[in-house]
């Protein structure tokens, strides 16, 4: 190709990206429709969160209080700047009433940046650390890890459990656990023995295991989430450890009991209520929307396919459903004054009686939920029953 | 921590089972490099999805990878096409089509007959082999083939690509989550405070079967000499006559079938997800890097090696364990590096 023609290339290749950039800015959005903006991880190393999130968008309504719905799905990988620039296009461009996302933390901060900087009210689906849910439009969905942890640690003590092996992921969930487990844990009389770390993908976790029991404890902790917590959980039964085994809400998932089998007797899982609606008390504030939550859920993805991480939208969509309307009263969808009243409305229109727990938000809390979002679940025949209280 | 003789024996153990899949991996990447001069990133991808495919067939469920095969298939077919617009010639055209087309719908329709049928874990663990090894050859004709004369850093760019290709695919057609195979033997044995599985004396085994055997293919056949003439020096075998298309081709279809056979060796020992497959390849590149790119005894030895270390720094510092294992590679390269005459290109 001679100079001449690579210059013509470059010449309509500038053009074509010209067009391509400025295309958003003729797309404007018809007024009056209520737009919400999701970005979550639906590949990369996120995708077990993302994709049950993106089924539970599917089942979102078609409006809300009269308001049409529209919803912009995009995929951030799990990747922080793919999150943040997202949250921007949504701002600038597709002028949204609402933010969601992201489903890993170093992104759902990004996120939550883009929406402070902007003012459009937030939900994380992560649980963000406090110095990014004290910001004014930010609100958090996910259980932060001191509700589950303060109910399993609870249920250790009175089990009896002084000695605790951690084995986890060395990532920011792993060490948020066994922070959990050396400061609060303290409080009820735990003492971390072994604090032992693997990755994900690791294949082998024998040589942790190995270590956490060679330490004596009374129990083993597994701070790790997915199908990823099943390598330690068949590696302690393996070695002979008969002992009671505690897995974090992130291990809850018919996935988890598909690979660990006969390996999870025993065990105690902390999760969000809605992995077990139907054994709960018909008074319980959770059951309703967890029944509606699962049944929608299972009736279009099939039996046994429910996660506790897809219903994180399905509560912010019963959040919405309450405060929209409180926010209509005062100016129309695609305005900053609706969403300034928005985030008054989520922030006073509690309590919302959702699937996680009970949402109570205040100026000072943006967490809103309180020892109602956490159960303790034992695991038989394949399927999550609810623990009986310990008297 | 103290570690006392029965650690150590454990650890040993573990080490050494995951040290000899990675030699498998290892030898694979030493294998294509040294004929092609392909480093093949891939590799991991397709011990994810032998192991993927291996714990989808124990379900009982028709796994996604014969349809991904079709796929590739159609791709190659159509590739072979364009290349031959100027001179279609029947009998090319035909061989064309049944290598490409004709072969990955028989497997699909083999895989889709006897899928749900539950047979014995052998007869599984064969068709997974069967399903990925073709694998190789169409990522050949479709990525490399066009390449071949290409410069190293192409090569490598490429095969970056690939890599990232087929991890997309693995999340479309296996899911976000690991799945876990059932082992081909269940039992066990005890020796002394040792829990010996029959899945790991099986994995040494095979380990020790597949070496064996590609001994003997590069001592003994045509084809494995022209495959070693080839990596000696391509022009000089080229002009003797050994066609370097059909040892490229050869290569990356050993490649795949080692890999799918350390998927199948792998599936039942741990929770395999679609993108894990990068982390056990890249830990048979360090076999590979340790054993030079050219020697397949060092780097068996270093993969084990690199199964000892990872092991024993799993259990001393779990927190640094990756970064042990990689940083063995740095001393490695400073060495070769002074060692080495400087060329760019060959």
């Amino acid at each position: 190709m001679s100079w001449e023609d690579f210059m013509k290339h470059r010449f309509f290749a500038g053009i074509a990206a010209i067009a391509v950039m400025s295309l958003p800015v003729f797309v404007t959005p018809a007024l009056a429709d209520i737009t919400i903006g999701v970005t979550i991880p639906t590949t990369g190393p996120g995708a077990a969160l993302g994709i049950p999130l993106k089924n539970s968008v599917e089942l979102w309504p078609k409006e809300i209080a009269g308001e049409k719905l529209k919803v912009i799905l995009l995929d951030d990988a799990g990747d922080p700047s793919i999150a943040t620039t997202n949250a921007r296009r949504f701002a600038n461009d597709d002028k949204v009433d609402v933010i969601m996302g992201s489903a890993l933390t170093p992104a759902a901060i990004g996120a939550a940046g883009v929406a402070a900087e902007v003012g459009v009210p937030h939900f994380a689906i992560s649980p963000v650390p406090p110095p990014v849910a004290k910001g004014k439009w930010t609100f958090v969905l996910p259980q932060y890890s001191s509700v589950l942890a303060k109910r399993m640690f609870t249920r250790m003590k009175q089990d009896g459990v002084k000695r605790v092996s951690f084995i986890g992921f060395a990532d920011s969930y792993g060490q948020q656990w066994v922070e959990e487990l050396k400061n609060t844990g303290k409080e009820y009389g735990l003492e971390v023995v072994a604090d032992e770390r693997y990755a994900r993908a690791d294949t082998s976790v024998s040589g942790q295991v190995l270590k956490a029991i060679a330490a004596k404890p009374d129990a083993v902790f597994i701070g790790a989430s997915g199908t990823g917590a099943a390598l330690p959980q068949i590696g302690v039964r393996e070695r002979g450890f008969t002992g009671p085994v505690y897995v974090v809400s992130g291990a809850v998932t018919f996935e988890f009991l598909r690979i660990a089998g006969k390996a999870v007797e025993n065990t105690i899982f902390s999760s969000g209520p809605v992995m077990v609606a139907e054994d709960q008390p018909d008074d319980s504030p959770t059951k309703a929307e967890g029944l509606a939550y699962l049944k929608a859920y299972e009736g279009k993805f099939g039996p046994n396919s429910r996660t506790q991480f897809g219903s994180h939208v399905w509560d912010a969509m019963v959040i919405l459903k309450k405060a929209v309307p409180v926010a209509l009263q005062k100016a129309k969808p695609g305005t900053s004054e609706f969403r300034a009243a928005l985030r008054d409305a989520i922030e006073s229109s509690g309590p919302y009686n959702a699937t996680h727990g009970v949402f109570q938000f205040t100026p000072e809390d943006h967490y809103g939920l309180d020892q109602r979002g956490a159960v303790l679940l034992t695991a038989k025949d394949g399927k999550f029953q609810l623990l009986p209280e310990k008297k | 921590m103290h570690l006392d003789a029965t650690i150590a024996t454990f650890l040993i153990q573990d080490g050494l089972t995951n040290g000899a899949v990675y030699a498998l991996l290892g030898l694979a990447i030493v294998l294509v490099f040294s004929v092609t001069r392909v480093i093949f990133i891939p590799q991991g991808e397709f011990v994810a999805y032998g192991a993927l495919t291996l714990a989808t067939l124990d379900a009982g469920n028709v796994p996604g990878t014969p349809k991904l095969l079709l796929c590739f298939g159609v791709a190659a077919f159509l590739l072979d096409l364009w290349s031959w617009r100027r001179d279609l010639k029947v009998d090319a055209l035909a061989r064309n089509f049944a290598l490409n087309l004709g072969l990955p719908l028989l497997i699909y329709g083999a895989v889709l007959y006897l899928a749900p049928l539950q047979l014995p874990s052998v007869i599984r663990a064969l068709m997974t082999v069967l399903i990925i090894a073709p694998m190789g050859l169409y990522v050949y004709r479709i990525a490399y083939r066009p390449l071949a004369d290409a410069s190293v850093l192409v090569l490598l760019i490429t095969s970056v690509g690939v890599h990232l290709a087929m991890l997309g695919l693995g999340l479309i057609f296996f899911g976000p989550e690991g799945l876990r195979a059932t082992p081909l033997h269940d039992g066990s044995f005890t020796m002394g405070p040792l829990l010996v599985t029959a899945q790991s004396v099986l994995i040494y085994l095979t380990t020790i079967l597949i070496m064996v055997a590609l001994y003997f293919f590069f001592e003994k056949t045509l084809l494995g000499k022209a495959l070693r003439a080839t990596a000696v020096n391509r022009l000089g075998a080229r002009l003797v006559g050994v066609r370097t298309q059909l040892t490229g081709v050869t290569a990356f279809v050993l490649a795949a079938t080692i890999a799918a056979v350390s998927g199948v060796l792998m599936g039942p020992i741990t929770t395999i997800y679609y993108d894990t497959g990068f982390l056990i390849g890249l830990k048979g590149f360090v076999a590979a890097i340790l054993g030079g790119m050219g020697s397949f005894p060092v780097t068996a030895i270093a993969a084990i090696g690199v199964g000892m270390v990872e092991s024993f720094a799993s259990f001393f510092a779990s927190n640094y364990k990756e970064i042990i294992v990689f940083g063995l590679i740095v001393p490695v390269l400073i060495w070769l590096s002074i060692d080495a005459v400087h060329h760019e290109e060959e």
